[in-house]
């Protein structure tokens, strides 16, 4: 039993003064993927039922191989972002804390590993 | 972790029915949670049958009659009966609204009548606007002002009052707050919409100087961001408000002031 006021709990620790970039970096990334998810759609679809030869010559070239990654980066970006958010939302206190350390580490493995595949193929 | 089922002790039994008024035509069926924090025992729904032919238009006469006639212990708030002083919010036929302007003529079939959901039960149809109040004090619903005080009063133009319309007129029933869904599972920490929308009003309130200062304490993950536009609010203000769209305001007025 503690004896905290109405006022106490509900002002609880005071404002983190933060979570204004979180949900504008959601809003830039949003806008991003407006542009970029059409544009992997399309890049992909020309590769699509090529043979081997052809699709590792169509991602060397600049254009699609750069879509790509970028697809990959801002969309496991926002993926993390908005998953953080699912999180806080439904998950409390220390599996809160262990669910967005596995978050973040999927986001950017995932990430890493599209960039990876990108790259080893346009390089 | 977020609850999905409702512990033992609050889960919800059939409770009495209570006769039909004799020689009646017209009857309406009414369907009412019952808690008793006294008695020990899990919350019901008792059924009530009521002569509509003698029953005034609103749910809240319907209440109030049940009340006087059928069974006094039954328990809810209510004062103005004309929908000012916010006292008689409920959840009636699955909205939350205010008993004395929600006439029984929009209710199709049975009228169910519980509590706002998701809030601690005192007794029956009231539950406790403990933390509620509270959360609304901290956003301090007051004009702050560092100038000297005027002479005669705080002079505003009529455009910048007119920017308080639609925001003033909020009557602090609850009715949004216990109806979103970021209140059920972080209300301990999220703002709700009705402190929100009052924090808004006081933002751009023209003759309030700590805008800065508002502002900042609500720059909070939880605080503020926890509202996802869900509109279930604006779906559900018994005075046609729309505190998702003030929620929304303060969101671009944070992201104003630093990109």
């Amino acid at each position: 039993m503690r004896y905290l006021t109405d006022r106490k709990k509900a002002v609880g620790m005071g404002s983190a003064k933060t979570g204004t970039a979180h949900f504008w970096a959601m809003k830039v990334s949003s806008v991003a993927l407006l542009l970029l998810v059409p544009l992997f759609v399309f890049t992909f679809g020309c590769a699509l039922g090529g043979t081997y030869e052809e699709v590792m010559a169509y991602y060397s070239r600049p254009f699609p191989a750069i879509v790509a990654a970028l697809t990959f980066i801002i969309g496991f970006k926002h993926f993390n972002d908005g998953a953080q958010v699912l999180i806080e939302d439904y998950v409390h206190g220390m599996a809160q804390k262990i669910s967005l350390i596995l978050l973040t580490c999927i986001s950017y493995a995932a990430m890493a590993t599209g960039v990876f595949a990108i790259a080893k193929i346009a390089l | 972790m977020v609850q999905l089922t409702l512990p033992k002790n609050s889960r919800i039994k059939t409770g009495k029915t209570w006769p039909k008024p004799e020689g009646a035509t017209n009857v309406r069926k009414f369907s009412i949670y019952r808690f008793d924090p006294d008695a020990g025992e899990n919350p019901r729904v008792d059924t009530y049958f009521l002569d509509m032919d003698k029953c005034g238009p609103m749910v809240l006469d319907a209440l109030i009659k049940i009340k006087n006639e059928i069974d006094p212990t039954l328990t809810f708030r209510r004062s103005c009966r004309e929908g000012i002083c916010g006292s008689c919010a409920m959840n009636i036929d699955g909205i939350n609204t205010l008993a004395c302007i929600y006439g029984m003529d929009e209710i199709s079939g049975d009228v169910k009548i519980y509590p706002l959901p998701h809030m601690p039960v005192v007794k029956d149809l009231i539950p406790d606007l403990t933390h509620f109040y509270a959360q609304h004090a901290s956003i301090m619903p007051w004009l702050e002002t560092k100038t000297n005080r005027p002479a005669k009063e705080w002079r505003q133009s009529i455009e910048d009052r007119k920017k308080l319309d639609g925001l003033y007129e909020c009557v602090m029933c609850a009715s949004c707050s216990a109806s979103c869904p970021s209140y059920w599972w972080n209300g301990d920490r999220y703002l709700g919409p009705a402190a929100l929308l009052h924090a808004y009003r006081w933002i751009i309130d023209s003759r309030d100087e700590a805008t800065g200062e508002r502002l900042d304490d609500l720059e909070d993950p939880f605080k503020l961001y926890r509202c996802h536009t869900i509109m279930n609010c604006a779906q559900t203000c018994p005075k046609g408000l729309n505190p998702a769209k003030a929620i929304a305001e303060i969101k671009k007025m944070m992201v104003e002031r630093r990109v």
